[in-house]
């Protein structure tokens, strides 16, 4: 496990100018104003879905969980349909590209919990009255938290084909379909497995988050785990909290052994190297499936099925074109399509501040940058303080290979266990111990996240040449010289992907960390998580837009100036290559 | 086949091929390519890099369009990859996620050929090639020369009329290459392969001297055919044959000749003055050959093509050091022959420091690009600049690549020689401040 995936790393490589990413940004905000302006009102309350109507029996859990793992599965898929059609078409054509990069780029830094209002309020009016918009909105609130790194890292795949390959699939006449199976998405599956298990233990949070929620007068609660612990909480019912914790580590180790497990270990034969490097121990799911008779039977005229499937001949083998120059061609052709960037731009920008300024004065705006201040400064301390905790913790695990591989699985655990669940056990401690709230709950925001730190930290640590360890301990090189010279900046690649992934969902979590309910008790900080988390309960969509643009803002401009450049730095400077 | 001249196989007519560069011109890469494949024969396509010789075979193979002149494929226009030109990779190009069996049937699932036959012709093309037993493995569990095999496999499954090679033995170690070259000859000979005729590129002068009925040979920048010699040794061929070295030899004279003025400069360095591309050579490679070749009791005068085989040295490899050594003027090249001269033989003996000034006087005297930055330099008041004051003038010159490599090796160059000093995190060049 010392893949690093990171949010930035293929943003990092992309030099281009900021108008797209600019474009990108007006026309998320836009559409979601739009969404929320013409959902606005018609919705009805949904009696069967009635918080009240969750049952607090330990006995009705495991039915609850059926109904969550469905949802994420749900979401999955989807993701993945997303994937298979997005990353092609913007690797494809270069017009698209322009568009759908930036575009990816931004979505991937928009708080996803503020989404929340506008996807349920928009899904309930699609389907008014019934319990379908409600699953859609959920599973969609999901896929939104799964979507955008998997594109990205097929996209990267894409983008990067070996040249040889390449070739040799075009000289043996491989149809457009068959390249795409037989070529790009193996290539794709190594990063996508990953990314795919990355984005499912964002997607825990996300459907507990997800299941129950409060918009304005509507308050829904689907069936799941999620609208279980919030029954738990209204009625102040800490067993409740904690068998639902219980079923929760359930399913996720159910996901990983039997899925996610096999997957990364079935997906290591993509890798695209020529040498045979030790494989580790196949998990013993992935044994079963292999090694026992019956999984084989059972499998094996799915998988003649799926061969077949992709060895079709559909589409085009691929033509070549000479080199000619339509310049003129090209020139009316770039004259339509960036008038029609332009236009978007336009009106996505007159959409935005148009909805804004019906009802909102500058002062709003100043409010909600002020506040978004505060999270700012506590997402930064908390980095900061988690860092000094797991960058040594890490380290000393990482230098240590029996421990790294026993402990990264719990940290995988960890990461992906939604914090949120955790909340009320926080929440109990701060009510009986009188702390303040602006302080006490902010260490909510990290509580997932900072594991992403320790993870890629013990990653880096565990990778670090054995050679340049060996000649420190040579030349007598200890203590602060051995983590300034030595370590530090030989694990600051991975550190960089770690702090970055932490950083971007500590925002994302400060929208239910800032605020916390227990029962009538009602704990709330200063800050734009506290902002959009009001605004939502009051059905304020002008606010919610507002205080999700600001944070947007925020989340991109703290990876354009800091991390990216680190990562940059770290990239040029501190490989070992 | 009693036609006297019947119809080629496939034919290059006035081929060219140009990149675009930003500025005003184009980069020329291959220029008026004419040349024909009959069948029966296998033609050996022989220069250095530069010479546009995997370009041909990719123009040949349809993966690019020409930019201007025609590929006839018997007798039609190809416009694209067509059946019946199948191609084997240097880098073996197999797709690890498929097995022997997989890789090889690729081909033919692409054209659609039914499931049946695709596996008796893959395990027939197995067969020929010596993978049996293989069929199940993936290519990472292989050695470099089974992948090859399966690379040819691959090829031939699908009975191309032409095979194209592309360096299919530069990537294996030397026995391994020479196993896989004559097994294919020996198939060959004995008209197992389905195939007419097969073309192959490669850098080795004995390998091209050693498989061909015909050797085509490029010179570089921009590749054009420079000649054409007809290898009438029967099969199996000696490599100590006297033929054989003649045709070896003959190639050597050729490929170090002087040119004439258009193309490569007098040192056999393309380009001239501020454009002479500088070949990527390193201090210690230079030092080391001018040392094997000044040492006590070494002929005045030695054959190039002794060096390749007594250094394990290619083509590609040693002639980029010997032009530099030609360059500074340590050595001159004639006739495929390479001679120390005094200034070489006083740097082979010299000690570090000498050394180091030594070539410090060469680059200023021989190398244009160093004089123009230390110019620069001396003429700002802080002696600093940034590299990429340097880098647009050369791309005036030459393509971007070639820019960069040119600068990376002024650089080594430099400060090897103590006479510039680099920035890499500011990519500022600077005059030595260390002395």
């Amino acid at each position: 496990m010392t893949e690093i995936s990171s949010p930035v790393g293929l943003i990092a490589k992309r030099a281009q100018p900021n108008l797209w990413d600019g474009f990108a940004f007006a026309l998320i905000i836009a559409v979601l104003a739009a969404v929320a302006h013409g959902a606005h009102g018609t919705v009805m309350p949904i009696a069967t879905l009635e918080r009240a109507s969750i049952s607090l029996s330990p006995w009705a859990l495991p039915g609850y969980a059926v109904r969550t793992v469905m949802r994420m599965a749900a979401a999955m898929m989807a993701s993945i349909l997303f994937t298979f059609t997005y990353a092609p078409l913007a690797a494809k054509s270069a017009r698209a590209g322009q568009i759908l990069i930036p575009l990816l780029d931004i979505l991937q830094s928009v708080p996803i919990l503020g989404f929340l209002t506008f996807t349920v309020t928009a899904f309930m009016a699609l389907f008014p009255g019934s319990v379908l918009g409600v699953e859609f909105a959920a599973v969609f609130v999901i896929f939104t938290s799964q979507a955008w790194n998997m594109a990205f890292s097929f996209y990267q795949a894409l983008t990067t084909v070996p040249g040889d390959l390449e070739e040799a699939a075009t000289n043996f006449q491989l149809s457009s379909w068959q390249r795409f199976w037989r070529l790009e998405v193996p290539l794709g599956m190594p990063g996508l497995v990953w990314n795919a298990m990355m984005s499912m233990s964002g997607g825990w949070f996300m459907v507990v988050a997800s299941e129950a929620i409060s918009v304005g007068s509507n308050t829904v609660a689907l069936p799941g785990i999620g609208s279980y612990v919030a029954a738990a909480l209204d009625a102040r019912d800490l067993r409740g909290v904690a068998w639902a914790i219980l079923a929760m580590t359930a399913v996720i180790l159910a996901y990983d052994q039997l899925l996610f497990r096999p997957l990364v270990a079935w997906a290591d034969k993509f890798k695209f190297e020529q040498t045979a490097t030790e494989a580790p121990d196949d998990p013993w799911a992935l044994k079963l499936v292999q090694r026992t008779r019956l999984m084989r039977a059972l499998l094996a005229p799915v998988g003649r099925l799926l061969d077949l499937g992709a060895g079709l001949r559909l589409g085009r083998a691929r033509r070549v074109t000479r080199q000619t120059r339509p310049r003129e061609l090209n020139l009316a052709f770039d004259i339509v399509w960036y008038g029609m960037v332009a236009a978007g731009l336009g009106w996505s920008l007159w959409r935005m501040v148009s909805y804004l300024a019906t009802s909102l004065r500058l002062a709003d705006l100043v409010e909600a940058v002020e506040l978004g201040a505060l999270t700012f400064l506590r997402v930064l301390v908390l980095i900061l303080l988690a860092s000094l905790l797991w960058v040594p913790v890490g380290v000393w695990i990482g230098l240590r290979p029996s421990w790294a591989r026993r402990v990264q699985s719990v940290v995988q655990f960890a990461a992906a266990f939604p914090a949120n669940l955790l909340f009320p056990i926080a929440v109990v401690l701060i009510v009986r111990l009188h702390g303040s709230a602006d302080i006490w709950l902010s260490p909510l925001m990290i509580l997932g996240t900072q594991w992403y730190i320790l993870f890629n930290v013990i990653a880096g640590a565990s990778v670090f040449p054995g050679d340049l360890r060996e000649v420190s301990a040579n030349f007598g090189i200890r203590g602060r010289r051995w983590w300034t010279k030595v370590m530090l900046p030989g694990i600051f690649p991975y550190y960089v992907t770690g702090a970055i992934t932490a950083s971007g969902g500590s925002w994302n979590a400060s929208i239910v960390a800032e605020v916390v309910n227990w029962g009538p008790t009602r704990l709330h900080a200063h800050g734009l998580g506290a902002y959009i988390a009001d605004a939502t309960k009051l059905g304020d969509y002008r606010r919610v837009v507002l205080g999700v643009a600001v944070m947007s803002a925020y989340v991109i401009a703290t990876n354009r100036l800091l991390w990216r450049p680190l990562y940059e730095y770290a990239g040029r400077r501190l490989r070992f290559d | 086949m009693l036609d006297p001249a019947p119809e080629p196989l496939l034919r290059l007519r006035d081929v060219t091929q140009a990149y675009r560069k930003g500025g005003t011109s184009d980069l020329l890469v291959l220029d008026g390519i004419n040349l024909s494949l009959r069948e029966n024969q296998i033609v050996g396509l022989l220069g250095r890099s530069g010479s546009g010789k995997s370009t041909i075979l990719r123009i040949v193979s349809g993966l690019i369009a020409p930019s201007s002149g025609d590929v006839l494929f018997r007798g039609g226009t190809v416009t694209g990859p067509v059946p019946g030109v199948a191609m084997v990779f240097q880098t073996f190009a197999l797709f690890p996620w498929l097995t022997v069996m997989e890789n090889v049937e690729l081909g033919l699932e692409a054209i659609g050929v039914a499931a049946a036959v695709r596996r008796e012709r893959a395990l027939s093309a197995i067969d020929l090639i010596g993978l049996d037993g293989f069929e199940t493995a993936y290519p990472k569990e292989l050695s470099g020369g089974m992948r090859q095999r399966v690379g040819l496999a691959r090829a031939l499954v699908v009975h191309p009329d032409i095979l194209l090679l592309d360096e299919p033995f530069s990537a294996l170690d030397v026995l391994t290459a020479e196993t896989l070259r004559t097994d294919l000859i020996d198939l060959w000979i004995e008209g197992r392969l389905p195939i007419k005729s097969a073309l192959m590129v490669t850098h080795n002068i004995e390998e091209a001297v050693l498989m061909c009925d015909r050797v085509i040979v490029l010179s570089p920048n921009p590749g054009r055919i420079a000649l054409e010699i007809d290898i009438r040794l029967p099969h199996p061929r000696n490599r100590l044959d006297p033929g054989f070295r003649k045709h070896v030899g003959e190639i050597y004279a050729l490929m170090t000749k002087r040119q004439d003025p258009h193309s490569p400069t007098i040192e056999g360095i393309p380009g001239t003055g501020i454009g002479m591309v500088l070949p990527d050579v390193s201090t210690n490679e230079m030092a080391g050959l001018l040392e094997a070749l000044a040492q006590p009791g070494a002929p005045a005068r030695v054959e190039l093509s002794d060096i390749a085989r007594a250094l394990q040295l290619e083509v590609d490899e040693l002639f980029p050091i010997a032009e530099l050594i030609q360059l500074l003027r340590f050595g001159e090249m004639e006739a495929g022959t390479i001679r120390v001269t005094d200034g070489g033989r006083l740097f082979a003996e010299a000690d570090t420091d000498h050394r180091k000034r030594l070539f410090a006087e060469r680059l200023e005297a021989h190398v244009p690009l160093i004089r123009l930055i230390r110019r620069v330099l001396n003429e700002r008041p802080n002696h600093i600049a940034p590299l990429d004051r340097f880098r647009s003038e050369l791309e005036d010159y030459m393509s971007e690549e070639y820019a960069e490599t040119t600068l990376r090796t002024v650089i080594t160059w430099g400060r090897y020689a103590e006479i510039l000093s680099y920035d890499e995190e500011t990519e500022r060049l600077s005059l030595e401040d260390f002395s």
